[in-house]
This record gives C-alpha cells, structure tokens and sequence, in this order.
C-alpha cells in the first residue's frame, strides 16, 4: 500500500464566476483529461444525453442531480476529488446564479483556494465580482483568474489581457492577488490539463499546473491559543470519572499544565490531562485538533467560552463593528434583533446601525441605511445582548466570524472588524443611565451612613458547589448583626423563583440571572444596608459584572476553594469550608480598607 | 495534521455539535464499513462512549453475517442498540425476493418506510440487550429529531450535495434545491417544531479514506468485505439478493486499499454491486428525496 499517497493532504479549492461562465465544465475536463474518471462515468453521461436528446457536455459529469440536467445550471455546490501529482484536492463547484448565493457560500467558504471562471465572450459579470467580494471576506487569499470560451474572441491575447486587466484592478480594491490569469477554452481542454497550441502568446501554467503550484495553507498553530469549549463531559458509565471540557482548538497550542483563562467568566484553571479514547495521550494539542482535557482546579464552565492563555486574551465584547453579507429574503433591519453564533457561542445580538452598504457587483460604496438587502454587504454596528468572547478577524480568524441567525435561519455571515465597548463597560454604562434616571427619595446616602454607623456594602461570597458559602454568610450576617451593623443575607437562589420566573435553568440565561441578582443588590445598597451574597462559581467577568451594576458602592469578593487562590479579583481567598473566626476577621479588615465600617 | 487526522476531527467535532443540540438523537447503523467507523468515531467523540442509541432497520434480507457480527459488536462495546423492521410488508411477502415488488419498491418498503416509522416511534423497536444479546421489545417510542447518518459525498451523484446538517421535513423530505445555507463551521441548528435533521459526519470522507481509518485504528469490520478463499469479496454490503460480490484477492485491509488507488477497483464505481440502483436513471436520487439514506 501507499501510505504516503492515502495520507496527502487534501487542498479544498472552490469553482466560482458568473452563471453559464463554465465552471462545471472546467472540473469535468480536468477529470476527463487527467485520466480520473470512474469507467463507465464517461459512457454513462453520453448515453443519458442521447436519452435526453442533448448534445454532450463535460458539466454533466458534475451536474449529478436530474433537476441540474434539465436546467442546465448548477444549484448546490458539488464535492468532487482529484488526485493531482503532489496533493489531493477537494473539488467544489459552487453555483453561479445569484438564486443560489447561499450554496455558492457554503461551498465557497470551506476552500483555501479558488478558481474563479470569466467568459470570454461575457466579460466581467455582476456575479464574477460578486463572487470576488464574498471570496475577500470569506478569507481565501489565493485566486486562480480563468478567461474561458477563448474560441469566442478567436484566442485573441488582447481580448484575454483587456478582460485581465479590468479584473486585476477590481481584485485589488478587495486586497485579492490573482495567484495566475489563464486563457482556456474548458470545453476543448485548452490550458486546462496540456498547454494548448491556440494560445502560443501564453506562457504560463495550466490550470492543473496553476493548482499543483499553490501553496498549502499554514496551521494556524502561531496564532494565540483559542479554544472554544463546545461541551463539558461527564459520563458516568463504567465508572468514569472525568470531567473533560471538549472542543477542537481555533489556533495556536495548549500543553499540559497551561494556565487557561476562560472567557466570559473569567475563570482560570490548569490543564491537568489531555484525554484520548484509543491511543497514547498526547501532551499538547494544536490548532485544528478536536480534543478533550481535564482541568487541575476544578471550575463550572460551559458551552460557548473561549480558553485562551492569559497572556493574550480573547476579548469580551460588548458592542462590535461588523463586516456582513446577507443572504436571506427578509432583509437585515436597523433595530432588529438575531441571534449571532461564533465559535460555539451564541448570543441575541441588536443591529445598532448600519453604517455603510456596498454593492458587491461593483464595489459603489452607499452611506448609512435602516437595512440591508438580500446579497448585500455592509459595514454594521452590533450590540451583544450577553457578553461574548471573541476576536477581531485580522488578530484570529476563527473566533473573529459568525452567522447571524433569522427566524432557524442561518441569514447571513460576518467577521469582526473593531471591538467597540467591551461587555462590562456596557453594564457600568446602563448603570449610569439607572443612577441618571433614578427618583430620588428625600433622604440622601450620607444621611443613612450617620444614622447607621457604617456605609453599604456587598459582600459577594462564590465558591464551587460543596465549598461552606452559605454557612459563612449566614453567620457573617449574625455576627455584623450583633456588633450593630444593618444587614441582609441575600442568596442568588432566593432571586430565581422570584424575579427571575421568565427565565429558565437555561445557560443561555445565566447572565441574566446575574445582571437581575446585581439590580436587586443594588435596591438593596442604596436602602444603606451591608448586603452578604452568594452565588456558585462566579468567575472574574461574572465578578466584575456584578460589581459595574452596583457602582458606586464597594464590593468585597471572597472566593473559597483553590480555584480562586492568587486571583487577583478576589479580595479576601479562603480555602473550602474555611474557620469562622478568620475569615470574619479577614472580611471585616477588608470592609474597614473600603471605608464601610470605621476601623476598630 | 495528515488528513486522516483532519477528517477525524472534523467529524468528532460535527459529532459533538450534534449531542450539543440534540437531546432526541440516535445513530443509524447499518453494519457496513462506514457506519461501523462512524461509531468508532463517535467513541473518539465522547471518549469510549456513545451517548446515544444506534438504530439498526433489519430488512430480514441482510446477508446473516451482518446481523451475528452487529450483535457481537452491541456486547463487546456495551451499546444501546435499536432495531426495527417493516413487519407488516415481510409478514405478507409484498417484498422483492417475495416476487411482489421490483428492487426500487422493496428497498422503499423495507428500507424507506422502516426507517421512517421506527424513528417516528409508530412502528415498534427492539433492542439487543448487551448482556446477554436477547432481543427485547422497547417501549420507549420518543420520535428522534437528530438523526447521525454515516453517508459520503462521494458515493454517488446526489450525495455529493448534502449538507452535514440537513434538515427534513414533517414527512421525511429532503429539498436538494432549498437548503440551509452552512459556512465556517456553523450549522443549522435552529428549527420549527416538527422538522427533524440528518447529520453527516462523513461526508468529505471517500471509500479509501474509511479503509485507511479502518487500518490504522484497526476497526473491527465484517468478514464479508475480505476475500475468504474464493476469490470474491463484498465491496458494499446490503440485502443478500440484491448485492453482489465483486471479483478481489483482498485478504487485508491493506490489500484493499491497494486494489483501490491503484489495482483493478480502481476506476469501478463503489455500489456498483448493487443492483437497485441501476432500475432507473436517477433512482438513487427519487429514492433519498424520499428519506432513503
């Protein structure tokens, strides 16, 4: 066997231009002239042909479906491979009709490379710089440029070079490089497979030697580590006893023992394990492996973080700028909300504003608009109902796309151009907006702070499950209590069945549970009290969150258990279960350093 | 990464969206090849186990050895297995080899309908118990909505435009000129009630692919697809009268690789034993858009 042949790697190139352009025969003639074809494949289709009363074409070959025959067009894109000399290649034939954007993008948008076809005859088409467009931003840099039906213009150089010409400049507007410019006549194989005696003018490649010359695309293993955990497990058969937080790495590398921060929590641990099933476990795991680790600290994370190394973090993006394409009858609406999926994350997303539209047929660029149609491209502010973790696309490609959800639909793409307000900054600004709106009573927090002895504060106790946190409040409330101090024992539990009845056990509402608890604690801070809190495994973000809604007034964090040891967010570490007496002791000095109650 | 370990991960990670998103999922194994490497798939997925049951439609024709070789595997590995069949149409012989129907209308009987009533929960279901590999009928018939299903682009034609999240409708139907668009790793994985979906891990998989994986993590296979000393073996594996063996020497995986890049399969198309799909022009096609896998 030839195991080095069976392990290539498989280059996934894409077959894009206008319709009827020739893209489907394009692939059919290189199969045919290069010898790929199964036997009988080739007999099959003439037959089918001559059934259907149709002269033979090589796009048939591709065409598989009936519906595609009869039309004569191309609907989905079709996979199709190809053994080339040096590598495999993943052939994808995207549609050309603008009816069919979508499956030109689904099958545009796996490629590292594309050939994009121009007719000689037609010259540049809406959909040849469409087409182009959508290839910039879906992020593949290597274009191969064909001029085909070059028997139409009589294999006239300068018909080739005027279309070349104009298309060079329209790629370069898109920051796209024409990796070769190729005249073919695809029906009777010119250029394609053998350099054709018609074009004695053209000196370089073939489109198959054009495709042997690409270069692969790098790992992605330079870039920061972006890991976004897709699931935790935690199966119990046979006896398992791990916990392993899944999910297949964006870029960059994790080794064992890494500190990992993982964002939007903001909660940190150390990789104790990466897990295999058949095999010996590997130590590290790099950009484009799904993998399984097991964490050193034991912290609730779920589905939709991203695990980043602490020294180059993902960002936490409150609002974001936006480039989107759009691909769904209904048009995108200034005002409207979607829901946005990036990574294994989501969150309702609201359309700030729709700054700019560009007419991806010929790059006009139009001003600010309240929407943007179906195969429109646009420039977009979004603002992120719940925080998120991402990345600007030019920092990490991965983590800095989504698609925008419409009614089930998947309605459209983006990638991330600038971070705008980062998550926390947009709670401490709709807090200021609260204290702004607030009616006021006749009594002023200075008047309280007299009258009580002490100032208000929250006491934000969290720890993992099993960790003492509510024995510690309730005996820190008693023993404030008794020395005089107002104070009130609120538990986010007791929020839930409460305020929070809309809303369910649903991850998705986690931080809605939180910015509630941190509006109720507020009512409660601004009545002058010492508000003791707790809550199950906050992390940094859900800390700091909760400390931009009640701003002004100090919170004290106290973390039990080892997962929140040298975190430097947390004020007052304490191990699980930890001794009254100290950490009372601890808490109040924390309270007298934030000038609540006057040093003893 | 080779490509072996690309397609292995890209179809765990496809995998773990699907137990992601779904709570009613199962996995269609049909005993051949590549479902049989799905499933070692989805053991790498969730780290030695399956956190769902497989669904076997017994059409009462397979070739025996499938079925002795399914239940040895369903104890060995501990799995919750379902099966079902199309009593009703077997119990009166409206079948192919019972001479009532061409091959295209016993495989949408024992095939189609089967699977269709067995994941809606209208037809019954068993299951082989992994202890001791009696069957038992199931009581729970709960409708799945996510259904893993181990097909590949490059079987034939149709196929090859599939999505890897593809959504039915209320009655089974696939819409090849209407479907969702899917980019970067985003699948469709919001639905009106009522619909279902097919999820396909192995689509950018090819037939050498699969033996390649199966040789190199020694996936237990079926005998039927090796050469026993008579100079014939099973290139794909489906009911006894309507699947041929094709002439082969391949006593190894390896050997079958071989007579696949470069030996005499070469340039022979995968099903071309099987004799359904011939009937008519676009068969296959009629067949999946009516729910056929």
């Amino acid at each position: 066997m030839d195991a080095g042949r069976s392990q290539r790697r498989r280059l996934p190139v894409t077959f894009v231009g206008h319709v009827d352009h020739g893209k489907s025969t394009v692939i059919g003639r290189l199969l045919a002239d290069t010898g790929r074809l199964a036997a009988g494949k080739m007999a099959a289709v003439r037959t089918l042909c001559e059934q259907t009363g149709k002269p033979f074409e090589y796009a048939f070959l591709l065409d598989a479906l009936k519906d595609e025959r009869t039309q004569g067009i191309t609907i989905d894109a079709a996979r199709c491979f190809f053994r080339g000399e040096t590598r495999d290649y993943l052939f994808i034939d995207a549609p050309g009709h603008i009816e069919f954007l979508r499956n030109m993008i689904s099958g545009a948008a796996r490629a590292e490379a594309a050939l994009l076809v121009i007719d000689a005859g037609e010259g540049v088409r809406e959909n040849s710089r469409r087409h182009a467009t959508l290839l910039g931003l879906l992020g593949i840099e290597h274009v191969i440029v064909l001029v085909n039906k070059m028997d139409l213009v009589g294999f006239e150089r300068a018909a080739f070079e005027a279309i070349a010409g104009t298309f060079r400049a329209f790629l370069g507007e898109l920051g796209l490089v024409g990796a070769a410019w190729i005249p073919v006549c695809a029906r009777d194989g010119d250029n394609i497979a053998r350099p054709s005696a018609r074009t004695p003018w053209y000196a370089g490649p073939t489109v198959l030697g054009a495709l042997e010359a690409l270069e692969d695309r790098p790992g992605g293993e330079e870039g920061p580590l972006r890991l976004p955990v897709q699931d935790v497990y935690r199966f119990a058969a046979g006896g398992d006893r791990r916990r392993i937080v899944a999910g297949r790495v964006a870029s960059g590398r994790l080794a064992v023992g890494d500190e990992l921060l993982f964002l939007p929590s903001g909660k940190r641990s150390r990789v104790a394990t990466i897990e295999v099933f058949h095999g010996e476990a590997p130590t590290v795991a790099a950009a484009g492996v799904s993998t399984g680790l097991t964490l050193a600290e034991q912290i609730y994370i779920r589905r939709g973080e991203i695990a980043c190394h602490p020294d180059r973090p993902a960002r936490v993006a409150g609002s974001i700028r936006a480039s989107v394409f759009w691909m769904a009858h209904q048009p995108l609406e200034q005002g409207r909300e979607y829901k946005m999926k990036l990574g294994c994350g989501e969150t309702p997303v609201v359309v700030e504003a729709i700054e700019r539209t560009l007419d991806a047929a010929d790059l006009s660029v139009g001003g600010a608009a309240d929407r943007l149609a179906r195969h429109g491209v646009g420039d977009v502010v979004l603002r992120c109902r719940r925080s998120l973790a991402l990345d600007v696309a030019s920092q990490a490609t991965e983590t800095g796309r989504f698609v925008l959800v419409d009614s089930y639909e998947i309605a459209g793409g983006g990638i991330v151009r600038e971070v705008l307000e980062d998550a926390i900054d947009a709670y401490r600004r709709a807090a200021r907006v609260r204290e702004l709106k607030w009616i006021a009573g006749g009594l002023d927090a200075a008047a309280r702070r007299v009258r009580y002895g002490h100032g208000p504060a929250l006491v934000m106790i969290t720890g993992p499950v099993d960790s003492g946190r509510k024995d510690l409040a309730r005996d820190l409330e008693r023993r404030l209590f008794e020395a005089g101090r107002h104070v009130y024992y609120l538990a986010i539990g007791s929020v839930v069945h409460g305020v929070d009845l809309d809303l369910t056990g649903d991850p998705a509402h986690a931080e809605e549970h939180l910015r509630r608890f941190g509006e109720v604690a507020h009512l409660l801070l601004d009545t002058g009290l010492i508000v003791v809190a707790t809550a199950r495994d906050l992390g940094r973000r859900d800390l700091e969150s909760v400390a931009a809604l009640v701003e002004p007034d100090p919170v004290v964090t106290v973390g039990l258990g080892a997962g929140y040891a040298g975190d430097p967010f947390v004020q007052v570490p304490l191990a699980a279960y930890p001794p009254h007496a100290e950490a009372h002791a601890r808490i109040l000095a924390a309270l007298e350093n934030a000038g609540v109650i006057p040093r003893s | 990464m080779d490509r072996l370990d690309e397609l292995e991960s890209q179809s765990v990670y496809v995998l773990r969206e699907a137990y992601a998103k779904f709570s009613d999922l199962c996995m269609l194994w049909s005993v051949g090849k590549d479902s049989t490497a799905l499933l070692w798939l989805a053991r790498k997925a969730f780290f030695g186990h399956v956190p769902f049951p497989l669904v076997h439609i017994d059409t009462g024709f397979k070739i025996p050895e499938m079925i002795a070789f399914r239940d040895r595997l369903v104890r060995a590995w501990s799995l919750q297995m379902l099966f079902g069949r199309n009593e009703e149409a077997l119990a009166r012989g409206a079948t192919f080899p019972g001479g009532a129907l061409t091959r295209l209308e016993c495989c949408r009987a024992l095939k189609t309908e089967a699977l269709k009533h067995v994941l809606d929960g209208s037809w019954p279901r068993y299951r082989v118990d992994p202890a001791t590999g009696e069957y038992r009928p199931v009581t729970d018939r709960r409708p799945f909505a996510g259904v893993i299903v181990g097909l590949r682009a490059d079987e034939e034609g149709s196929r090859s435009k599939e999505r890897v999240f593809s959504p039915r409708d209320r009655r089974g139907d696939w819409d090849v000129a209407d479907q969702p668009p899917e980019f970067w790793n985003q699948f469709k994985t919001d639905f009106a009630p009522g619909t279902h979906v097919r999820i396909h891990p192995l689509l950018d998989w090819t037939e050498v692919d699969i033996w390649n994986y199966i040789d190199r993590e020694a996936v237990p296979v079926t005998e039927l697809y090796f050469d026993r000393g008579e100079g014939r073996r099973y290139r794909s594996l489906g009911c006894a009268p309507c699947t041929g063996a094709v002439t082969s020497t391949a006593r190894t995986v390896a050997e079958i690789v071989a007579e696949l890049t470069t030996g005499s399969l070469s340039r022979v198309a995968e099903r071309s034993g099987r004799a359904q799909d011939e009937e008519d022009g676009g068969g296959l096609e009629r067949l999946r858009s009516e729910g056929y896998m």
